[in-house]
């Protein structure tokens, strides 16, 4: 059952240089307990969709009027961009969506509690006694895996290290319940051994609180570990989406495919390294037709530069965007 | 490629003073007792977790953060230094010969000054050039050579992506021309896709200029590709140092092979619970006794708790600082 649908969700930001389209007419959907990988280089508009779900772009960002984002909540479906006041913003910012940020180090107030401060937005978002408050946010931190979880309940943010950190704001995120989970690139900061712990917790607490996760990453390794789909963004644009097995062994898109390329491989300490040749364009200077043009190995003709492929699928549920599919070349 | 030595190390160790009085400060060693031999022109992997002690054991060979005990030196066949007293003239010249390459390209470059202006920076202040033509002209072959557009000397470091920015900061490390160059976590803040061409102008470098590089990183997948030789540190220690291939092909430390076993695996199918490492690094202000790394290891027996293993060499080149080594390597890898 589909827990959010996005339909043709366009985002452009206002700055003194003029509009800058940060995402292009990107649709998808996420079912319940589904984990999906968003992935893409830094400026290919990832966190900005994912920030999109929970209307929480800066006051610059303008929608597209066919921008839609539909959450499914209990109480019914919940149009999240039309949504204005606090009060009614609450559902998807805390409520029933979550999100873990990157650096949990700059997402703790530093000179509050961390047990403050989960307490806190329990409360804003049920109607728990402050007690009920605090029992519930000591047991989320034992579950997360914290040690002397009534001790770090009392400590401020800058006394744990940084994969306790993670935990403490994985535990956080999850002590309202969530419906859907946010976790932007939540490993990028971490040692690989404790990348490995994270992402184990993670998988545990699908398997038991069955909710939606929205994954962003850059690592492609994370992403097989750990999603049953994957959409792959390029600036603004999703260029492919499919199931994770699909779009690791079989990617469609040049540009997925020069990802998985780029990847350095442990079976295969020869392999050369093969970067994905030119830099991301500025977003002042967007590309015409396909996007991807201008790094493109294997472009079929002019089409590629004067018209946008629209998306194929390739079967049920694996599409891609891009002129070699859709018959461009004749 | 030749086998003699540029940077040799003996039992390097490095410690900071921590706390202020004059009765209750104690001295935190970042680095301790290391053993390092750095053959010229090498490609040469550091590898660890964070608070392992790599980038201060870079920094010291650098000669930008005091030695406290132990040996170091350097020798590229025109001049050789003894780097715990290198001072005056000599240590300038050092510097000259020593470079540095930083994580964050966006916090490496000045955002007032233009790229040629970076890039020139060294020359002025070392006075390798005497006119400004000389060094326009010295800035330009640099440029060229890390593939940068001529154009864009007149620009500022805001106008470039990540990867621009460290081939700028790579053009910058290399105008003195150096002989030997510590890359701290260089490609750790790239895209994947920038980061393979970085790692190739590196590569690139590092044959057409004969420059010796100290590569620091935490990523086991980037190194396996570009390394010759890898040392792993855990806890300011060294416990594993040996050729790529081995290394990769037969770790013996439970420490490297833990390491090895968190990279998560791009086979979707292969979701086996990749952790074998349970906590996290001790905080080197409070060390464990024993082997360091006993209150994380999977195959800690008692004498590990009391004794600290040596780094010991099997006469293959594989030097490894384990108790159980031997034993362990007749257990099939699981």
């Amino acid at each position: 059952m589909s827990l959010i649908d996005v339909e043709n969700l366009t985002l452009q930001f206002r700055t003194d240089e003029g509009l800058i389209t940060a995402v292009d007419n990107v649709s998808f959907s996420l079912n319940k307990g589904e984990v999906m990988g968003l992935v893409g280089e830094s400026g290919s508009g990832k966190s900005v969709t994912a920030k999109s779900l929970m209307h929480l772009n800066a006051r610059n960002a303008v929608y597209s009027p066919e921008s839609r984002i539909t959450l499914h909540s209990d109480a019914g479906p919940v149009d999240v961009l039309s949504l204005k006041k606090p009060a009614d913003l609450q559902i998807v910012r805390g409520g029933a969506i979550s999100m873990i940020f990157q650096e949990p180090m700059a997402s703790f107030a530093p000179a509050i509690t961390i047990g403050k401060q989960m307490v806190e937005q329990l409360q804003l978002h049920s109607d728990m006694s402050k007690s009920q408050a605090k029992a519930l946010s000591v047991e989320m931190l034992d579950r997360v895996g914290i040690s002397d979880a009534a001790k770090r309940f009392d400590q401020y943010a800058f006394e744990l290290s940084g994969g306790m950190r993670q935990r403490a704001m994985i535990a956080m995120a999850l002590s309202t319940k969530p419906k859907l989970l946010i976790a932007d690139e939540p490993t990028t900061a971490l040692d690989v051994t404790i990348q490995a712990q994270v992402i184990d917790l993670m998988k545990d607490l699908v398997d038991e609180f069955h909710m939606g996760i929205i994954f962003i990453t850059h690592d492609l390794g994370v992403v097989a570990q750990t999603a049953d789909k994957v959409a792959v963004m390029y600036l603004g644009r999703l260029v492919e989406e499919g199931p994770v097995r699909e779009v690791i062994r079989n990617p469609k898109h040049p540009y997925t495919q020069g990802l998985l390329a780029a990847l350095p491989k442990l079976d295969d300490l020869d392999a050369p390294l093969t970067p994905v040749p030119g830099d991301i364009p500025s977003p002042l200077e967007r590309p015409s037709g396909c996007v991807f043009h201008t790094r493109c190995a294997q472009i079929v003709g002019d089409v590629c530069r004067a018209q946008l492929p629209v998306a194929d699928q390739v079967d049920d549920t694996h599409s891609v965007a891009c002129h070699i599919y859709s018959g461009g070349a004749a | 490629m030749t086998d003699e030595t540029l940077i040799r190390a003996d039992g390097l160790s490095v410690g900071f003073k921590i706390g202020g009085g004059l009765f209750n400060s104690h001295i935190l060693k970042a680095v301790d007792g290391v053993n390092i031999d750095i053959a010229r022109g090498s490609f040469f992997g550091l590898v660890g977790e964070s608070g392992s002690g790599k980038t201060t054991l870079g920094r010291a060979l650098l000669k930008a953060v005091p030695i406290s005990d132990g040996t170091a030196s350097y020798d590229d066949g025109e001049v050789s230094y003894d780097l715990t007293t290198l001072q005056g003239p000599d240590l300038k010249d050092y510097r000259k010969r020593a470079q540095l390459i930083f994580q964050d390209p966006y916090a490496a470059l000045s955002p007032r000054m233009t790229v040629r202006d970076i890039i020139a920076e060294p020359l002025e202040v070392m006075g390798l050039t005497r006119t400004r033509e000389e060094t326009d002209q010295r800035v330009r072959e640099i440029a060229a050579k890390c593939r940068l557009n001529l154009e864009h000397l007149r620009r500022f470091p805001h106008a470039f992506s990540g990867g621009q920015r460290q081939r700028i900061s790579i053009a910058r490390a290399l105008v003195s021309g150096p002989k030997f160059i510590v890359a701290d976590e260089s490609v750790a803040a790239l895209d994947v896709s920038i980061q393979a061409d970085v790692l190739n102008l590196l590569k690139e470098l590092q044959r057409d200029l004969g420059i010796t590089f100290l590569f620091i990183s935490h990523d086991l997948s980037v190194v396996a590709h570009t390394c010759d030789h890898v040392a792993v540190m855990y806890l300011g220690r060294l416990v594993e140092t040996a050729p790529t291939r081995k290394l990769f092909t037969a770790p013996r430390h439970p420490y490297t092979k833990a390491l090895f076993s968190a990279i998560p695996s791009l086979d979707p199918d292969d979701r086996g619970r990749a952790q074998k490492l349970t906590g996290e690094i001790p905080s080197p202000t409070n060390q464990p006794p024993g082997c360091k790394f006993h209150t994380r290891c999977p195959n800690a027996i008692d004498i590990c708790k009391v004794q600290e293993p040596a780094l010991e060499n099997p006469g293959d080149g594989h030097e490894v600082a384990c108790h159980r080594w031997r034993e362990l390597l007749e257990q099939v890898p699981g």
